[in-house]
C-alpha cells in the first residue's frame, strides 16, 4: 500500500512539474493576457462607461462631471472646401462648447483663424498650439475636417469617466507598420494632457520637426502620432461598451451597405454603434439630413432613461 | 499458432506491466497532478478575462433589456380594448419581393401590429394573392381587392389599416401617436394630403395613407354599390374620389406646429435649407403651404416615399438606434399643454 501511494505522489509531482514548464514554455498560456493595465495606457481600446459604472457615481458627481466636461472643438478648413466649411457651421459644430476653424488662407466668406499655411502638418501644428493656448477651462479637444459629422454629446459621453489630466488620444485608431496611429478622417480626441504634451515636443525639432521629413512625407495624422508617442501617448480606439468602433471613416449609407452584405439577417445592428462619434466622406446635403436624423427623427414615446442631460445649442433652429 | 500465442505472451507481459500497482498508481498521480496544477494556475490569473466576459454578457444582455423594454412599451400600450391596432399591407409584386419588400419586412414592417403583402401571386413570404395583374394601371384594382379583401378576412384584427408602398418607409409608433387621439368608428382618411382633381383633396399613394375602421366600411360599401367605381387607374386619386364620395374626412396630419408627417419624397427634398423661392415641382400638389428646411418636417415623422433598399436600413438606424447620448430635445409635445392655442396651421 505504501509503496502504491509513495508512486501516486511521484507521479503527482511529475504531472505538476511537466504542467509548469509547459506553461512557462508558453505552449499554453492562463497567464499571459491578463496583464491589467490601470496605471499604464498601454491597452489599445477606449471604452465608454457602461451603464452600470455610470450607475454607481452620485448623483452630484454625475452632475459635477456633465459640468465640467466641454469641448473644444479644432475644425481644420480650407477656402476650396467652403460648401462644408459653411455646413459644418450650420451643423454639428454648434453642439461644441467652443468651436474654432482654423484656415490654410483667409476667406472673404467666412470667418476664421488664418494660419496662412499651406503645408497640412505645420497648420495641424498651429491651430493645436493656438487651441491649447486658448482652452481656457476646456479639457478636451477634438480635432476634424468639415466633412466630418460629429455628434459631441456621444463624444462627451465616451470620455465622461475619463481624466482629462491623463494622455488620451482616441478615435479610429489604424496600424501602419510599427505606427499605431488615430485617422484625421474620423476625428482625433485629445485630453488636456496629452495635447499639453504635444505642444511642449513641438519644442523638439528632432523628435517632431515642424516641417516633416525631407525624405519621405508623413501624412499629417502619423505625424502626430509619432510625436505623441516620443512623449509617452498612444493612440487608442473608442469603443462602446460592447466593443463596436465609435469613429468611422465611412459615411452611413456606405457603412449599411457593407453590413447589407456581411450581416443580411441583422443589418443595422450589424452595423454601427447606437452611440457613434463620427461618419466621414458625407455630402454637405447629407450632413444637413444627418442633422435631422441625428438630433430629431425618433419614435414617440421611446425613452432611453439616459443618466446625464445635455441642451440644445441657443439660436439653432435644426436640432 | 505461433504468431498467436507469441503475441498472446506479448499481450500477457504488456498487460501484467500495466497491471502492476505501482505503474496504475503513479500514471493517476502523473494526471490528477498535471491536472489540479493547471487548473491552480488558470484560477488564479485568469480573473480578470472571466470578468471581464461576464461583464460585457451582462451589458449586453443589460442593452437588449433596454432596447425590448423600449418596444415593449409601446406594444403595452395595446393591450387595453380601445387601443390603437394597425393592420398595414404592402403594395408590392413578385419582381420586387427580393429587392425591396424583403427589406422593409426586415424594417418597419416589424413594428406593424399586423402585415400583410399584397401581390398578384401568393407566396411563402407570405404574399397574399389578389386576382389581378401586375402593372402600373392595374394598380386601383389591386387596391379596391386588397382593401375588400381585409374587410372580409382581417376587419377584426385593427382598426386602422394603412396602405403602403415597398418603397415607403414608416415609422408605426409615430402614427399611433396620431391615430391615438382618434375615433376609428368616425369615417377618417389620413396621409399626405394633396389638393388637385378632388375638391377635398386626397391622400398621395407612395406616402401611404390610413383609413379609419368606418372608412374601410364605407369604402367597400361603396362598391357594393355603385357608388364608387374603378373610373381611373391613378390609385390614390381614385380612392380619394372615393372617400369623398362616401363622406369620409381627411384629417390634417401636421403636428402642433404645422410640420409634416407624412411625406411623398425622401427626406433630402425636404429639410435642405433653400433661399426663398417659389414652390419646385415635388411640392406642388400640397394642400397645406409646404415648409422648406428644417421646419419641414415634423420630429414625429410618419413616413417618406422612394426608399430603397439600404435607405430602409439607414432611415431605421437613425429613427430607432442612433442617437445624442442624453439629449434634452427641443419638441416636447407633451408638456406643452397650455400651448394649444398657439399652432401654426396656416393653410
Amino acid at each position: 500500500m505504501l509503496s502504491e501511494g509513495g508512486s501516486f505522489m511521484k507521479g503527482m509531482v511529475m504531472g505538476g512539474l511537466f504542467c509548469l514548464v509547459l506553461s512557462l514554455l508558453g505552449s499554453f498560456s492562463p497567464v499571459t493576457e491578463s496583464r491589467t493595465d490601470d496605471n499604464h495606457h498601454h491597452h489599445h481600446h477606449v471604452k465608454a462607461a457602461s451603464k452600470d459604472e455610470l450607475q454607481q457615481l452620485s448623483d452630484s458627481r454625475l452632475q459635477e462631471l456633465n459640468n465640467q466636461l466641454q469641448v473644444y472643438c479644432v475644425v481644420m478648413v480650407q477656402p476650396k472646401s467652403l460648401v462644408y466649411w459653411a455646413t459644418a457651421l450650420d451643423t454639428w459644430t454648434k453642439h461644441c462648447d467652443k468651436a474654432e476653424f482654423y484656415t490654410s488662407e483667409a476667406s472673404k466668406a467666412l470667418e476664421a483663424i488664418d494660419l496662412n499655411e499651406k503645408d497640412d502638418w505645420a497648420r495641424l501644428r498651429k491651430a493645436l498650439k493656438h487651441a491649447y493656448e486658448n482652452a481656457g477651462d476646456i479639457r478636451w479637444f477634438f480635432v476634424a475636417q468639415p466633412n466630418t459629422f460629429a455628434i459631441i454629446e456621444n463624444l462627451k459621453y465616451l470620455v465622461l469617466t475619463k481624466d482629462p489630466e491623463q494622455p488620451f488620444y482616441l478615435g479610429k485608431s489604424v496600424k501602419s507598420g510599427e505606427l499605431e496611429y488615430v485617422e484625421l478622417n474620423s476625428g482625433i480626441v485629445l485630453s488636456y494632457e496629452a495635447l499639453k504634451r504635444l505642444v511642449n515636443v513641438f519644442q523638439d525639432e528632432d523628435k517632431c520637426p515642424e516641417r516633416g521629413r525631407q525624405l519621405w512625407k508623413l501624412s499629417d495624422d502619423k505625424q502626430l502620432a509619432v510625436c505623441l508617442k516620443f512623449t509617452g501617448v498612444f493612440a487608442e480606439n473608442g469603443e462602446d461598451v460592447h466593443g463596436k468602433g465609435l469613429f468611422n471613416s465611412k459615411t452611413v449609407d456606405s457603412l449599411i451597405s457593407e453590413s447589407m452584405k456581411q450581416n443580411p439577417s441583422n443589418v443595422v445592428e450589424g452595423c454601427c454603434s447606437d452611440l457613434a462619434v463620427t461618419f466621414s466622406g458625407l455630402s454637405a446635403n447629407q450632413m444637413q439630413v444627418m442633422m435631422f436624423g441625428v438630433y430629431r427623427l425618433r419614435p414617440y414615446g421611446h425613452d432611453f432613461h439616459d443618466l446625464l442631460t445635455f441642451f440644445p445649442p441657443k439660436g439653432s433652429d435644426n436640432d | 499458432m505461433k504468431t498467436v500465442s507469441s503475441s498472446l505472451v506479448e499481450l500477457d507481459f504488456i498487460r501484467s506491466f500495466i497491471m502492476r500497482p505501482k505503474c496504475v498508481t503513479f500514471t493517476i498521480g502523473l494526471i490528477f497532478g498535471y491536472l489540479s496544477l493547471r487548473l491552480l494556475l488558470t484560477s488564479m490569473f485568469s480573473v480578470e478575462p472571466v470578468s471581464d466576459l461576464v461583464r460585457n454578457e451582462k451589458n449586453r444582455l443589460h442593452a437588449y433589456k433596454v432596447h425590448t423594454e423600449a418596444s415593449q412599451k409601446n406594444n403595452s400600450a395595446v393591450n387595453p380594448p380601445n387601443a390603437t391596432r394597425i393592420l398595414c399591407w404592402i403594395m408590392t409584386g413578385p419582381r420586387n419581393l427580393e429587392s425591396r419588400t424583403k427589406h422593409v419586412k426586415q424594417t418597419w414592417g416589424k413594428h406593424c401590429h399586423h402585415i400583410l403583402y399584397m401581390s398578384s401571386e401568393k407566396t411563402d413570404f407570405p404574399t397574399v394573392e389578389l386576382n389581378v395583374s401586375e402593372g402600373r394601371e392595374n394598380l386601383y384594382w389591386k387596391t379596391i381587392r386588397a382593401f375588400q379583401y381585409i374587410h372580409q378576412h382581417h376587419q377584426d384584427k385593427a382598426n386602422w389599416f394603412l396602405k403602403a408602398d415597398d418603397d415607403t418607409f414608416v415609422v408605426i409608433e409615430n402614427l399611433q401617436y396620431i391615430l391615438s387621439k382618434l375615433d376609428p368608428e368616425k369615417p377618417l382618411y389620413l396621409g399626405r394630403r394633396f389638393k388637385p382633381f378632388i375638391s377635398q383633396g386626397y391622400m398621395s399613394g407612395g406616402a401611404g395613407y390610413v383609413l379609419s375602421k368606418e372608412a374601410l366600411r364605407r369604402f367597400v360599401k361603396g362598391f357594393q354599390t355603385g357608388q364608387c367605381t374603378h373610373f381611373s387607374t391613378i390609385e390614390d386619386m381614385a380612392l380619394g374620389k372615393c372617400m369623398e364620395t362616401m363622406k369620409v374626412e381627411p384629417v390634417d396630419t401636421r403636428d402642433v406646429k404645422g410640420r409634416q408627417t407624412f411625406h411623398a419624397f425622401p427626406l433630402d427634398h425636404y429639410v435642405i435649407r433653400q433661399q426663398p423661392r417659389p414652390r419646385p415641382w415635388h411640392m406642388i400638389y400640397d394642400y397645406y403651404v409646404p415648409n422648406e428646411g428644417p421646419n419641414c418636417c415634423s420630429d414625429f415623422i410618419v413616413s417618406f416615399h422612394y426608399i430603397y433598399a439600404v435607405q430602409q436600413y439607414v432611415l431605421d438606424y437613425f429613427t430607432y438606434h442612433l442617437r445624442p447620448y442624453g439629449y434634452l430635445h427641443r419638441f416636447r409635445p407633451d408638456e406643452i399643454v397650455e400651448d394649444n392655442n398657439k399652432t401654426n396651421k396656416g393653410g
